[in-house]
């Protein structure tokens, strides 16, 4: 097979497909984006539900709404932007090759990630013993201030929330994956000045998982909020 | 051999008439297409392996031609189709009701003076008929061929339609929405009849309870009378009169009180909550039957006079006096 | 472009992809395009050979107004497989993964496409999807039809929908990633000279049909988790005892399914473009209203999904805007039939097989799309929605359309994917076969359709039966013109005459490769300059085949 890089002796990053490594970046980063919308496109289904079942069962969920637990929300939503902060460090300790700075921020954005997942353990942990989670053991809460039940379309609240963040906590566990995968070619100093296309594109993800989770947080808890 | 089907209401002669203009205008492009393709393969067959096409220029004004006469054709298929389209769908003023329940796999109609029938459906030619239909299950589709009438049931909603029968005869109804294993058996007929017959029909066989007489019945049974029973200092607004009547909301949109708003009312009542009163109504979501919440709106609408032919809407019903706040803590 | 004797033993002839390694592992850890193109042919055909089975299944019951065959829940679970199988397992990777991967590359003088181990990831996504639709079928199967709608699906089917749905979901992230490697591949890797405007249209036909894989099937995918998530969690989203809208359903499930009909039209498109120029020996005319067309029909067919739903109970204004747009998804279509029936004016036209597709393509896919014109129209709509008048529409398009231009192509590039020749005799007399047999089957189920027939039922009124009776004898005719060129295509690869690189004399750089053409396409990237498309400019030379 007569191929052109193996006998210059070029990049061992360079696929046998692209011309240089510029052109296999630019793929790259363009594949990355289209996937990026792709996912757009997979959130906004349950977005559009959501957008639609809030309008027409407006007094059921927002009663529903104001039962999540804002302080929780609140802090995931500050760890995970602090944890796309970490990320975006990592993707620029990778840009220079600075095995073990890069090591550090994805570290502690594989923390954050772990964190925020812990969290919402605790809260999906909560709704079970609320009985707040749909199916046969659902009962309908009662709305917080006037302590009567919620209308019965509460229980559609829940459905939409738990696959919304469940959807996105799935999102979350794969990125962790990805970033675990990084640690491993980051300690085999796979990463230079020359070559961190993998660091960028999951940091890349990683920020869009943090974008769903800035629209999902104001949409499920902040809206119509009474209480704090 | 029949290509079309009989055409027994009014709108189906608009429907078949639309048709054949399609049918000449497909007709016309796919033989024009077609002869263009072979007589073009014909005569320019290839004589000769070193044989070369002759060179042809492309042509802006023909791209432009044949861009614009197929757009203008589909413009008046379009406004054609949404004519027609507009004569299906703009409801008649005064109308014979039929209430449909469709569930798997069978079709119970009721008229509102107590006749009910499984599968069949007599009704009077030279009026308009409104089907008013509710699903029990999945989503069903009332399909009358040769009326050229077609209108899904979707469950969790009323869907009403109406179609007016020209022609004496017994004519196929079909279920037209996959909804199950006998989707094949949910089938029937429809019997238009000169109205000395549907006299004759009306007058034989003994009707059972009419349809708003079952509805008071619910009406007590799930105590709507409790809140809804005109006493004074009722927590819930009067029915009496209120079909037909535009109605102030607490969102400040005034809408007229049609049966989808009596049904919603009854299953998601802060859907629509009326001006001055405490949102309090609890939900029957899944504790009344669809043909329950037929049998209720059929009741609620007995407590109206049956509106004049072209009457305008009455005068809104003001809304009561603030002081109606929650009567509950 | 050099001529070869007629065939060569096995061990003189030049490496090529087919040859270069031999063994199972070689070709399931393959990440050359045109062998997960290969790999792609056994799968689509595998697929398409079950959804013809139960095709068959469907007429045979057909046959007699009584439903005398099958019991009805059995042939419900029937037609469902026929449209899962054909929809998501055949139509829709079919053109795209069989011709598209292996052509793609060659054509815009790449040697690869961006991401070949997301090539085959696409190829095992899709056989693992398919392979899970296939357990359900066996374990009892799915009577939900292949639309889903809900409540029936979510609530009431006692069918094997959740695996169903997962077969279906996984799939389409094969979908996903082969429109999202064709689009990353036609922006990044198409050799130096080869500008947009110089590429072949079929290439920009795939770049089109990229454009809805990428933004349609992540809707389905989300739609279908919901519908699983709904029926095993009990969850209400489209349930309405429960507050939820059937009909919100709909909207997402068309959503994508509408602009998925394009997945499977444009690609087919695509192909015709190309056969048309190469049988007429002539540049195509309108090269640019035909790119442009693509990339309009790819945007337009995402405002449409409406008309699916007339009689729903969407409102009427909903009614009008999704009439009117799905006639203006049409001109472009049009355009595009003109484009092509002007390109064999005044050229040098030559009978062979695929030409004979194209031209049943043509004819077929016009009279095809006009009686979609009837469905945009509103009034017309209401009455034959939900009868075998659509059945007819859409099988006109898919197979009088899009199966006539996958077997149009696969007989143009059949030398070079395998380096042989068909037989032409019996490939046209296969063609013939299909044609007549596809039109007898189809055309009188606009008929039955018009006259009130129901799609989807099991039984019939007897006033009917002369209609199907014809449509089952054209099925008859029509599968057996499917098995002759299955038959021979096998039978080239082994007798089948050594092909040349060129052998229709054709212009596009995947005629400048030897057929078959080695692993790495091109040894040196090639310099494009000139016209696509380049056949009269001082051409002294025309390779014989």
């Amino acid at each position: 097979m007569a191929d052109a890089h193996a006998a210059a002796g070029s990049p061992p990053e360079l696929r046998h497909h692209f011309t240089d490594l510029a052109a296999q970046r630019e793929a790259s980063s363009l594949g990355m984006w289209i996937f990026l919308v792709t996912e757009v496109l997979f959130f906004g289904g349950m977005f559009l539900a959501y957008a639609i079942y809030r309008e027409t069962h407006r007094a059921a969920f927002e009663g529903a709404s104001n039962l999540l637990d804002l302080k929780l929300g609140a802090t995931n939503t500050v760890v995970l932007i602090v944890s796309s902060l970490t990320m975006a460090l990592a993707v620029w300790a990778s840009q220079q090759g600075r095995k073990n700075l890069i090591t550090i921020f994805l570290l502690l954005t594989m923390a954050l990630g772990t964190v925020f997942l812990g969290i919402k353990y605790l809260e999906y942990k909560q709704k079970f013993e609320h009985h707040e989670v749909p199916g046969p053991h659902f009962v309908v809460p009662l709305n917080e201030e006037t302590h009567q039940p919620l209308p019965r379309q509460s229980e559609m609240f829940f459905s939409l929330y738990f696959c919304m963040t469940g959807l996105h906590a799935a999102h979350m566990i794969i990125g962790l994956g990805l970033l675990t995968w990084l640690l491993i070619k980051t300690r085999r100093n796979e990463f230079s000045v020359r070559y961190n296309t993998p660091v960028d594109m999951v940091g890349l993800y990683w920020h869009f998982v943090d974008i769903i989770w800035i629209f999902l947080f104001p949409l499920l808890y902040l809206l119509g909020r009474h209480t704090l | 051999m029949h290509f079309f089907p009989e055409e027994a209401s009014t709108f189906a002669r608009h429907v078949d008439g639309l048709y054949l203009f399609l049918i000449l205008v497909t007709a016309f492009f796919s033989l024009l297409i077609g002869t263009l393709v072979v007589a073009f393969a014909i005569r320019f067959h290839r004589k000769s392996e070193n044989e070369v096409a002759q060179d042809v220029h492309e042509s802006g004004v023909l791209e432009i031609v044949w861009t614009v006469i197929p757009f203008g054709l589909t413009m008046v298929m379009f406004f054609w189709g949404a004519s027609v389209y507009f004569r299906i769908t703009r409801p008649p003023g005064t109308a014979l009701d039929i209430y449909v329940t469709a569930k798997q796999w069978m079709w119970k109609l009721q008229h509102t003076d107590g006749h009910r029938e499984m599968n069949e459906l007599h009704i009077p030619i030279g009026q308009p008929v409104r089907l008013t239909m509710a699903s029990e299950d999945v989503i069903h589709s009332f399909y009358v061929p040769a009326f050229r009438f077609k209108r899904d049931v979707v469950p969790g909603r009323f869907s009403v339609a109406w179609f007016e029968a020209t022609k004496p005869g017994k004519y196929h109804l079909f279920c037209a929405e996959y909804c199950g294993t006998r989707h094949s058996n949910m089938i029937g007929w429809v019997y238009a009849m000169t109205p000395a017959d549907y006299q004759a029909w009306l007058a034989g066989g003994a009707p059972g309870e009419t349809l708003a007489a079952s509805g008071a019945k619910r009406f007590v049974e799930n105590a709507c009378n409790t809140c809804h029973g005109d006493q004074p200092g009722a927590r819930g607004p009067s029915l009496t009169g209120l079909f037909g009547r535009r109605v102030q909301l607490a969102s400040g949109q005034t809408i007229v009180a049609d049966e989808s708003y009596i049904r919603e009312s009854i299953v998601n009542p802060q859907a629509k909550l009326v001006a001055g009163y405490p949102p309090i109504m609890p939900t029957f979501q899944g504790l009344i039957s669809e043909e329950g919440l037929l049998q209720l709106v059929a009741y609620v609408k007995s407590l109206s006079p049956a509106p004049a032919a072209g009457a305008a809407a009455p005068a809104p019903v003001p809304a009561p006096t603030p002081e109606r706040k929650a009567s509950r803590p | 472009m050099s001529t070869l004797p007629q065939t060569i033993p096995e061990s003189r002839r030049p490496k090529n992809y087919l040859n270069a390694a031999y063994g199972v592992r070689s070709w399931l850890l393959t990440i050359d395009h045109k062998r997960i193109a290969i790999l792609y042919l056994i799968g689509v055909t595998f697929f398409f050979a079950l959804g013809g089975l139960a095709a068959a299944l469907i007429r045979l019951e057909l046959l007699t107004p009584a439903g005398d065959v099958f019991q009805a829940e059995t042939y419900n679970k029937i037609f469902t497989t026929h449209g899962v199988m054909m929809v998501f397992f055949f139509m829709i990777p079919g053109i795209p993964g069989v011709l598209g991967n292996f052509l793609i590359p060659l054509m815009i003088g790449a040697k690869d496409v961006a991401f070949p181990r997301l090539n085959l990831l696409s190829w095992y996504l899709y056989i693992i999807g398919g392979l899970t639709a296939l357990w359900a079928v066996i374990h009892g199967g799915v009577d939900t039809g292949w639309t889903f709608y809900t409540p029936y699906s979510t609530v009431y089917s006692n069918g094997w929908v959740v695996v169903t749905a997962v077969g279906i979901f996984i799939a389409g992230f094969s979908s996903i990633l082969t429109g999202l490697n064709f689009l990353v591949t036609i922006h990044t890797m198409r050799a130096p000279g080869m500008t947009w405007l110089r590429m072949p249209l079929f290439c920009w036909g795939m770049y089109a049909t990229a454009i809805i894989q990428i933004l349609g099937t992540p809707v389905i995918a989300i739609t279908l988790l919901l519908v699983g998530a709904e029926r095993l969690f009990h969850l209400g989203i489209f349930d309405p005892a429960q507050g939820g809208d059937p009909v919100l359903f709909q909207h997402l499930f068309w959503f994508y399914s509408h602009p998925a009909v394009y997945i499977m039209i444009l690609p087919a498109m695509a192909v015709i473009s190309e056969l048309v120029t190469a049988f007429s020996r002539k540049p195509i005319f309108g090269y640019k209203f035909i790119a442009g067309s693509s990339i309009a029909i790819a945007v337009l067919s995402f405002l449409v999904w409406g008309h699916h739903m007339f009689v729903s109970g969407q409102s009427v204004y909903a009614g009008l805007v999704f009439s009117i747009l799905s006639f203006l998804v049409a001109i472009p279509s049009a355009i595009k039939v003109f484009n092509w029936t002007a390109t064999l004016y005044k050229g040098s036209v030559s009978y062979q097989t695929p030409l004979l597709y194209a031209l049943g393509f043509i004819g077929l896919f016009t009279f095809g799309g006009l009686t979609g014109l009837m469905l945009a129209t509103l009034g017309l709509d209401i009455h034959v929605h939900d009868t075998y008048f659509i059945v007819a529409h859409f099988h006109y398009i898919m197979v009088g359309g899009t199966i006539m231009a996958y077997l149009g192509g696969l007989h143009y590039w059949w030398p070079k994917i395998s380096g042989k020749l068909y037989p032409e005799y019996w490939s046209r007399v296969s063609a013939w076969v299909i044609f007549i047999g596809f039109n007898l089957t189809f055309f009188p189920q606009f008929i039955v359709g018009y006259l009130g027939m129901p799609r989807r039922y099991h039984a019939y009124p007897e006033e009917f039966q002369v209609l199907n009776v014809m449509s089952t004898a054209g099925a008859s005719i029509l599968g057996i013109g499917y098995l002759i060129p299955a038959v021979y295509f096998f039978w080239s690869m082994r007798y089948g005459k050594d092909a040349a690189d060129n052998p229709w004399g054709a212009t596009g750089l995947e005629w400048e490769t030897p057929s078959p053409p080695p692993t790495e396409n091109f040894p040196e990237t090639p310099i494009v300059s000139g016209k696509p498309y380049d056949y009269l400019t001082g051409r002294d030379e025309v390779a014989v085949g």
